[in-house]
């Protein structure tokens, strides 16, 4: 991924090590019973984020949280909008999800469109007793009547802004960017 | 007047007389009357033949019309008019019409629809009733009404005693059977040649064995007979050293090669190769015009095709000119109807042939004149056919043996639309043919 | 295994993305395996990893191709292919429409190429045809501007069955290059055999061909013509002794041997052949240890295989099956995508 010479960085790998963390206290604080709790991240850069999280309540609380991952190419509502797609991958999930908290885990929280498509996904699975979503980024202009549960940081932006979440165990290394102006080559 | 015309100024090439020089040829009252270098000042009509070539009209031995009965595929009119087109102007009428040409009426009834037409038509009876291969058909009745061979084409002769009668009885009325050479069974209702391609399109192939073994029983049997065989449209590299084979012991054998078996191979059924292939989805065409029979084969038997036939063990380029329309092409090739139209073409194959060195002119000359009208004897009907002598037939084609151009179906003047040589680049043109000193086709055609 | 010169010549040119994520899929028809690259087949095994965690949720339904209309167009009798694309359609949400030579105006004789208009002016995006004779598909592909998919005509191509039989190779054997299998019995009248020639050999693998002389196809292995385009299958091992030929296979597959062969004089009697070419537990046991055993079905059980193989623990006729819908899902998919499209 390349990003043009303007963009800034909103957040650094110090700021993103902090949201998750703080992520992670919020998810134990509200469901103390957290064998109940799976985090699901969605691919490409949630599943990794969603691995984080599962350590860092680990690290604090001592308990292993289940987590998996989904792939929501198939119930995308944007498929012939999109020229090339990318490839599809298995999703990762217990073939029941029946009384469990899911908690859908992604990079940034924009139209709520991928998120609708994970949730139609996740149905498939049975019937959760609740489903949950936490962000690393939210930067509005919702388009569907989604909000987050967790914002690791609420970050204003025009609509034709591009918002670039990179992650050590995809891109090689941890920060945020934010171009304005319409550039080629975003996600 | 009618049938008067000088050709002047060109290359007469005249295998059947030996001649190859430059010389005019008067015309009169439909017959040759004089051949000689600057025949001016006479009276008659004069087509220019300056830096052409002048040979005798073509002679078709193998020639569908499909009248009557099929008169939607192709008439004798259209038949005659693409013949004219291709340099023809004797064609014969193979007899697998509905009903077959097998007694005196039928015979009459195309010698009729052809009675003033741009070409001779000369009729080949059926040798079984109703080409069923059962029983035979009354030969001498057919020899009186005029045909010059026998042939139940379309089918070999599957019965090897009938075949052994029907030498036997043919021999004593001095006419030759060309024989449709596949055996129904070592077919095995294949739609292409068995080999490399057949296997790669999964379709039922037919080895040349089919062909080969009917080659070699008929040679035999009219070997005993003491008749007359012609083996129609060869294809086989076997066939072909069975047929050099029989020659040289003095079988009383001929045989003739279809200008598609010496250009194309069993690769033409897959379509085009290259960039051109991309034009078909999946990079295979299914070529049902490329759908024959026999089949085109694959390139050995092809170079033995064109051997024998520089070695005079093929006597004669005949086209089997075989009209379809295009339901009966377009649709699975399983289903596809067996045939090319290529009357109108078989100049132009051959000379590409001669432009890649592969075949002499005045040899591809003789194929189509000299060489047909010897093989079938056709001299004895027509006096002078097939050379351009005094007394010969005023049947000329006026050729350039160099001119390219591309094959376009629908310009033919035949209705039948299927060959496989379409979008194809050919070598030499037909630029006139005159029968019976009239021209017929090309510049000045009335 | 012969490198081969792929021809990619139905596939639109199309600029990877820039960052690296996967070109389009780029073919518009999949009506056999020969015009797929590695590349492409592995992206039809890998897509289909995915539709096979589809076909293990408790709803297995995506609305991937909702607004997708397949027809499955039939000319000859299956169950199981038929079965399977339909499944496969409806898993994704396209709507599935089938219909058989029978009954239909094709009795009546409608011309193929009229009823692929028809079927295409109704509305289908796809057309799933079986035909018995070679080439049918190919003829639709020309005449319609909907997606064609060859589900096995005549003696040529069964390309998802070959592409099924690699994800269930690939699945059992992991990375399929330099692994050998053996293909026993009637290649000569099988499209199944043929294929998988492609889709194997491309995939690496050593593929031999065994059976007796008059179930093998003409001109394998010939020499390349000396001019003009070479039309011959990929290079395979022959073999007439089953016994040899199995001897460290990593996979064999047994193909169906039709009861109408004996008429054809291709084989004495079902003994001999049975004798000479079934798979027993004996023969596997040359095999190397673990060998997978694979049957395109429907299977004659005790005649090209013993019934102990088919059930038996190295046998992967059973999931087979299963992962046909999987391919056949991500074939639609592939296919499709990009359906409705402004170009």
């Amino acid at each position: 991924m390349t990003a043009p010479a303007d963009a800034a960085v909103v957040m650094n790998a110090g700021a993103i090590r902090r949201a998750l963390a703080r992520i992670a206290h919020e998810v134990v604080e509200r469901h103390p019973d957290t064998g109940r709790v799976i985090l699901v991240g969605l691919r490409t850069r949630g599943a990794p984020m969603a691995a984080r999280l599962a350590a860092a309540i680990e690290e604090f609380e001592g308990v292993i949280v289940e987590r998996g991952a989904i792939d929501i190419g198939l119930h995308r509502d944007d498929l012939s909008l999109r020229g090339v797609r990318p490839a599809l991958q298995p999703s990762d999930l217990p073939s029941s999800l029946d009384d469990r908290v899911v908690v859908l885990v992604d990079d940034v929280l924009f139209t709520g469109r991928s998120i609708r498509a994970a949730i139609d996904a996740l149905l498939g699975y049975g019937r959760p007793s609740a489903i949950e979503l936490a962000v690393l980024v939210d930067r509005g202009h919702r388009e569907l009547p989604i909000r987050a549960d967790y914002v690791g940081k609420n970050l204003p932006t025009r609509r034709g802004d591009d918002v670039q979440v990179r992650l050590e165990e995809v891109d090689g290394r941890d920060e945020v960017l934010v171009a304005g102006g319409a550039w080629e080559g975003g996600r | 007047m009618s049938g008067d015309l000088l050709i002047r100024g060109g290359r007469l090439i005249d295998p059947g007389s030996g001649v190859d020089a430059m010389l005019d040829v008067l015309i009169r009252e439909g017959r040759v009357a004089a051949v000689g270098a600057d025949l001016g000042g006479v009276d008659a009509p004069v087509l220019e033949a300056v830096g052409r070539i002048v040979a005798p009209g073509f002679v078709d031995l193998h020639t569908h019309v499909r009248e009557p009965g099929q008169e939607y595929k192709e008439t004798v009119a259209s038949g005659m008019a693409a013949a004219a087109r291709g340099g023809f102007t004797t064609i014969c009428a193979m007899p697998n019409t509905e009903p077959a040409m097998d007694g005196p009426p039928v015979v009459a009834q195309v010698q009729e629809a052809a009675r003033g037409g741009p070409a001779r038509v000369l009729c080949v009876g059926a040798v079984t009733r109703g080409r069923a291969g059962e029983r035979l058909a009354e030969l001498a009745e057919l020899r009186d009404a005029g045909v010059v061979a026998f042939s139940d084409d379309g089918d070999a002769i599957a019965s090897g005693t009938l075949a052994r009668r029907a030498f036997e009885y043919a021999s004593d009325l001095g006419l030759p059977i060309a024989e449709h050479c596949e055996d129904p069974a070592l077919a095995e209702g294949g739609v292409m040649h068995e080999g490399v391609v057949s296997t790669r399109l999964g379709l039922r192939g037919q080895g040349a064995l089919a062909e080969v073994s009917i080659v070699e029983r008929d040679l035999r049997l009219a070997e005993a007979a003491g008749a007359r065989l012609h083996i129609c449209h060869i294809s086989a590299r076997e066939s072909c050293e069975a047929v050099a084979e029989a020659k040289a012991r003095g079988v009383a054998v001929t045989a003739e090669v279809t200008p598609h078996h010496l250009l194309l191979t069993d690769a033409a059924v897959a379509g085009p190769n290259g960039a051109a292939a991309a034009a078909s989805p999946g990079g295979l065409r299914y070529d049902t015009n490329a759908k024959v029979n026999p089949p085109l084969r694959s390139g050995e038997h092809v170079a033995a095709c064109l051997e024998a036939l520089r070695a005079g063990v093929i006597d004669a380029v005949a086209t089997d000119h075989a009209p379809h329309t295009v339901t009966d092409k377009q649709c699975e090739f399983d289903r596809a109807a067996f045939g090319i139209s290529a009357l109108e073409t078989a100049w132009g194959v051959l000379g590409a042939l001669i432009a890649w060195g592969e075949l002499p002119l005045d040899m591809a000359i003789e194929r189509l004149t000299w060489g047909p009208a010897r093989a079938w004897d056709l001299d004895r009907v027509v006096p002078g056919l097939g050379r351009l002598a005094v007394g010969s037939p005023g049947d000329v084609a006026v050729l350039d043996p160099s001119s390219r151009w591309t094959v376009e179906p629908e310009r033919f003047a035949s209705k039948g639309k299927n060959t496989p040589l379409a979008g194809m680049d050919l070598v030499g043109s037909v630029v006139a043919t005159v029968s019976g000193g009239r021209v017929v086709w090309g510049e000045g055609a009335s | 295994m012969v490198a081969r010169t792929v021809r990619t010549d139905d596939r639109p040119a199309e600029a990877a993305e820039p960052d690296g994520a996967p070109a389009a899929w780029g073919h518009r028809h999949l009506l056999d395996v020969d015009v797929l690259a590695r590349e492409d087949i592995v992206a039809v095994l890998d897509t289909a990893e995915a539709m096979e965690e589809v076909l293990q949720r408790r709803v297995a339904r995506t609305p991937a191709l909702r607004g997708v209309t397949v027809f499955n167009l039939f000319y000859e009798p299956s169950t199981r292919t038929r079965a399977s694309f339909e499944l496969a359609g409806k898993v994704l949400g396209a709507d599935v429409i089938n219909m058989t030579g029978s009954g239909s105006s094709v009795e009546k004789g409608e011309s193929l190429i009229d009823t692929v208009a028809t079927i295409r002016a109704i509305g289908a995006d796809v057309i799933v045809m079986r035909h018995p004779s070679g080439g049918a598909p190919y003829l639709a592909a020309q005449h319609s501007d909907a997606h064609v998919v060859n589900a096995g005509d005549g003696l040529h191509a069964h390309p998802t069955q070959a592409l099924l039989d690699a994800f269930t190779l690939r699945r059992r054997l992991g990375d399929l290059a330099g692994k050998r299998i053996v293909l026993i019995g009637d290649i000569k009248h099988s499209r199944v055999a043929r294929s998988n020639v492609w889709a194997l050999t491309t995939l690496g693998m050593e593929v031999t061909l065994v059976g007796p002389r008059t179930l093998l196809p003409t001109g394998l292995n010939a020499a390349p013509p000396a001019s003009g385009r070479d039309l011959s299958l990929p290079r395979v091992r022959l073999e007439e002794d089953l016994d040899r030929a199995i001897e460290g296979a990593d996979a064999v597959m047994a193909l169906r041997l039709q009861r109408e062969r004996m008429q054809g004089a291709f084989l004495p009697s079902l003994r001999e052949f049975s004798r000479r070419y079934q798979i027993t537990p004996e023969r596997m046991a040359r095999a190397r240890e673990g060998a997978a055993v694979l049957h395109p079905g429907p299977m004659n059980e005790g005649v090209e295989i013993a019934a102990d193989v088919a059930h038996g623990m190295q046998s992967e006729v059973e999931r087979q099956v299963a992962h046909g819908v999987a391919v056949r899902m991500a074939v639609l998919y592939l296919l499709t995508q990009g359906v409705g499209a402004a170009t």
